[in-house]
């Protein structure tokens, strides 16, 4: 056992240093917390689309993409080596691209035209178009395929109408993917098409929700008689789920490895030492030090986990079902660490931003922890997945199985 | 990056897995919980055969010299299957504090004995109920004898020689201690059979009385050797604890999928799924955390102090929380004497107590890690 790279990771690793060195200035610790909101043509989107034109016009916009598309044609551990060297420097998240090339994109690489993937795949590799995922709505939410969106054929053309809620970056996106009901006589999984569409057409129209945290990162999408040709259709008709699963597939990849946004054992530490309690210095309490230990076997425990994965990867390995624990982790640790960091706050824990301790940090955490409980799958659908995939526990009864979807009771 | 077993150490896993599915099934287990001796001697005798006990030990001391990352393969297996046997006593504590302060005589003498299954050994620290502080330790030993009483001694009535953690000056807290090493068959030693939660590894309390002893380490020593041995220990008995863990899992999956309840096997409720996936999420956290320590523990790394801790501390809760809840998914019948449930339940308990309480581990762990950050 060792943590060290092999001399063909090694020298990927200093090549990948050597680029950002000449291309980024290291991090110095002055910077602020991650931003977690993008604005539309705002400076923070500006700089992020600059930085990942650059990186595409290396190769390392997706390293394990094959280069005839636009990637390095590398492995999945040089993309973690990359990523890795690439968290040390200061640059734009890449953030607003990280749904487009996480799920969309390999998404079209898999069910696309050839023309579609030459025409789409490296200008969002470069930045130039941002896709979002049009999934989830009112009525279908972890039940994804209850979704109502309706999209009707006439000849080679299709007629979208519906709404799409919780749509991230769709108030900045070019591009997305949209999973529509083709056939509501069919029981509802087989009744569903997957499409592209821009962003741009008519009858789209995206309205940002303002989150419980006071951010607004994702949005309501309503598509009014929206109009689309038969050529952006994704798989066969009627084989939309099937399709979604790819995307799907690829969702818990990218969302698995949040680290919740730099909130976490050491940063409870800080603050722990510079607190007065009742009985003297937060640091020194029990209950405190108790807590941390808690908080600190999972964080630890998790970091391991990856390594484990990336040990995996670089004996030519799949990866073992380990990976998929991490959000179901991360999620509700920021939550519980976040509050507990209050309550040594004291009455002062109630006041956030600037005001408040650490810059708010921990208030920011407690604020968005809801929202990472259920984005990208909630932590009981992660259980599930789990239970049923990684354990092979049978699968729940379902009441809606051999139902026409039009004829399924619904609520209001 | 490297960070999981060679093929070679899988291989090994593969061999002990099979051996002990064989040799010790849970009528062998349930022999040594249920009747009057501390340990299945035919099971300790193909222990010893297969060379386990001197996995770690120095080919010069009689060992095979495989190093620890083999010794945690081992581990992992006999805690899968609860093997009674005095292992963790005789390999992680006895024979680790040889090897951390003995002389060299001492070690020649002793260890290829142990190595050969001829030697049982173990580590008495406990006199009282409440934390082993300095101060709670009042054994005495000087001028070569040992007084004092060792109560919750694991393997104690089985063991022939202990490493005693006893008080050797008058110089204050730990600086006083030392470690005395004793024949148990010797003169002025009696022993007494306690009661304890998990008969399948059976306690004593032990008198001394005049007993003869030597002096393991250098005077003032005692207390930080043994915080040193424990420390290895822990990592040792983390993968004890994920072997149990783990086969705590597979007993409520098994019984999940098979129990029909409300017309539907039980296993596709999604509060028996949740049960699992997170007693899943725990073991997987605490394998994780506990192949670090084997990684510390085998290049004797400057981080093995917070790497044991950790190991500790999740091992013991993934090894809580899978018992118990794997007792849970069984309902009724879990808490029967007949099926074996209980049995991982109890060891669960006394492996999180017998190298000290999460609450001790917990205070060292953050005192590492106070330090590492300051470093």
């Amino acid at each position: 056992m060792d943590f060290d790279d092999t001399a063909e990771e090694a020298k990927f690793r200093s090549e990948v240093r050597a680029w950002l060195d000449a291309n980024a200035k290291l991090k110095t610790g002055a910077e602020g917390a991650d931003e977690m909101e993008v604005e539309e043509d705002g400076a923070s989107m500006q700089a992020a689309k600059a930085w990942q034109k650059k990186k595409a016009a290396k190769g390392y916009a997706r390293i394990s993409w094959p280069k005839e598309v636009g990637g390095l044609g590398g492995t999945p551990l040089q993309q973690i080596i990359f990523n890795q060297e690439e968290s040390k420097y200061d640059i734009a998240p890449g953030a607003p691209f990280a749904i487009g090339l996480g799920m969309c994109i390999p998404t079209l690489m898999h069910y696309g035209s050839k023309d579609s993937i030459g025409r789409y795949v490296k200008p969002a590799l470069a930045g130039d178009e941002v896709w979002c995922q049009l999934f989830s709505e009112p009525a279908g939410g972890s039940d994804v395929a209850g979704l109502r969106t309706r999209a009707e054929r006439n000849g080679d053309e299709w007629t979208i109408n519906g709404q799409k809620i919780w749509t991230s970056g769709a108030h900045y996106s070019d591009y997305g993917i949209v999973l529509t009901r083709t056939d509501p006589n069919a029981q509802k999984h087989k009744g569903l098409t997957m499409f592209y569409l821009s962003m741009k057409s008519p009858g789209v129209d995206v309205r940002p929700i303002k989150q419980a945290s006071g951010q607004s990162n994702f949005n309501e999408v309503f598509f009014t008689d929206v109009k689309i040709p038969d050529s952006q259709r994704l798989g066969e008709v009627g084989q939309g789920w099937t399709v979604a699963l790819t995307t799907l597939m690829h969702e818990r990849l990218a969302v698995g490895g949040g680290t919740g946004g730099g909130i976490d054992v050491n940063e409870l530490l800080s603050l722990a030492r510079t607190l007065e309690l009742e009985d003297g210095p937060a640091i020194k309490n029990a209950a405190v030090r108790e807590r941390i230990a808690d908080w600190y076997v999972r964080t630890a425990g998790l970091k391991y986990t990856t390594l484990r994965t990336m040990t995996a990867l670089s004996r030519g390995q799949q990866p073992g079902p380990e990976a998929s624990i991490a959000k179901v982790v991360v999620a509700s640790k920021l939550q519980d660490l976040s509050a507990f960091a209050m309550e040594l706050e004291s009455e002062a824990g109630a006041l956030k931003g600037e005001d408040a301790a650490m810059g708010g940090l921990f208030q920011a955490g407690w604020m968005g922890a809801p929202g990472l409980r259920i984005a990208g799958g909630t932590d009981e659908i992660l259980r599930n997945i789990i239970a049923e995939r990684v354990l092979g526990l049978p699968p729940d009864i379902r009441v809606d199985k051999d139902i026409p979807f039009n004829k399924l009771p619904s609520g209001r | 990056m490297n960070f999981d077993f060679s093929d070679d150490q899988k291989m090994l896993r593969e061999q002990a897995r099979k051996f002990l599915a064989e040799k010790c099934t849970n009528k062998v287990v349930r022999r040594v919980f249920e009747g009057e001796h501390g340990h299945d001697s035919a099971l300790w005798k193909g222990v010893a055969e297969m060379g386990w006990l001197g996995t770690a030990i120095p080919e010069n001391y009689g060992g095979l010299g495989l190093g620890y990352l083999e010794l945690c393969v081992v581990a992992e297996e006999l805690g899968r299957v609860l093997a009674p046997v005095p292992f963790s006593s005789t390999v992680y504590l006895f024979a680790e504090a040889l090897l951390a302060a003995g002389s060299e005589e001492q070690k020649t003498r002793l260890l290829p004995k142990l190595a050969e299954g001829k030697l049982i050994g173990t580590f008495a620290r406990a006199e009282g109920v409440g934390a082993v502080t300095p101060k709670s330790i009042r054994a005495s030993f000087k001028g070569g004898k040992l007084s004092g009483t060792k109560i919750a001694v694991v393997d104690g009535m089985d063991a022939d020689y202990a490493v005693v953690l006893a008080r050797a000056s008058d110089e204050p807290g730990e600086r006083g201690l030392a470690l005395a090493l004793v024949d148990l068959k010797g003169a002025g030693v009696t022993r007494r059979a306690e009661d304890s939660i998990d008969p399948s590894r059976k306690h004593a309390e032990i008198k001394f009385d005049g007993a003869a002893a030597e002096a393991l380490d250098k005077p003032g020593e005692g207390w930080s050797i043994t915080s040193r041995v424990l420390d290895r220990a822990a990592i040792l008995t983390a993968f004890e604890q994920v072997g149990g863990a783990d086969q705590c899992l597979v007993m409520a999956k098994d019984y999940a999928m098979t129990r029909y309840a409300f017309g539907r096997p039980i296993g596709s409720f999604q509060a028996i799924k949740h049960k699992l996936a997170d007693m899943y999420v725990n073991n997987e956290l605490a394998r994780s955390n506990a192949y670090y320590g084997a990684w510390a523990l085998s290049t004797n790394a400057r981080e093995l102090p917070l790497a044991a801790a950790a190991a500790r501390v999740s091992a013991t809760q993934a090894f809580d929380y899978a018992s118990k809840e794997s007792t849970q998914t069984h309902g009724g019948i879990g808490f029967t004497w007949e099926v074996d449930c209980h049995l991982f339940y109890k060891r669960s308990r006394e492996l999180g107590l017998s190298l000290g309480p999460q609450r001790s581990w917990k205070e060292k762990l953050v005192t590492q890690l106070e330090l590492s950050n300051a470093a």
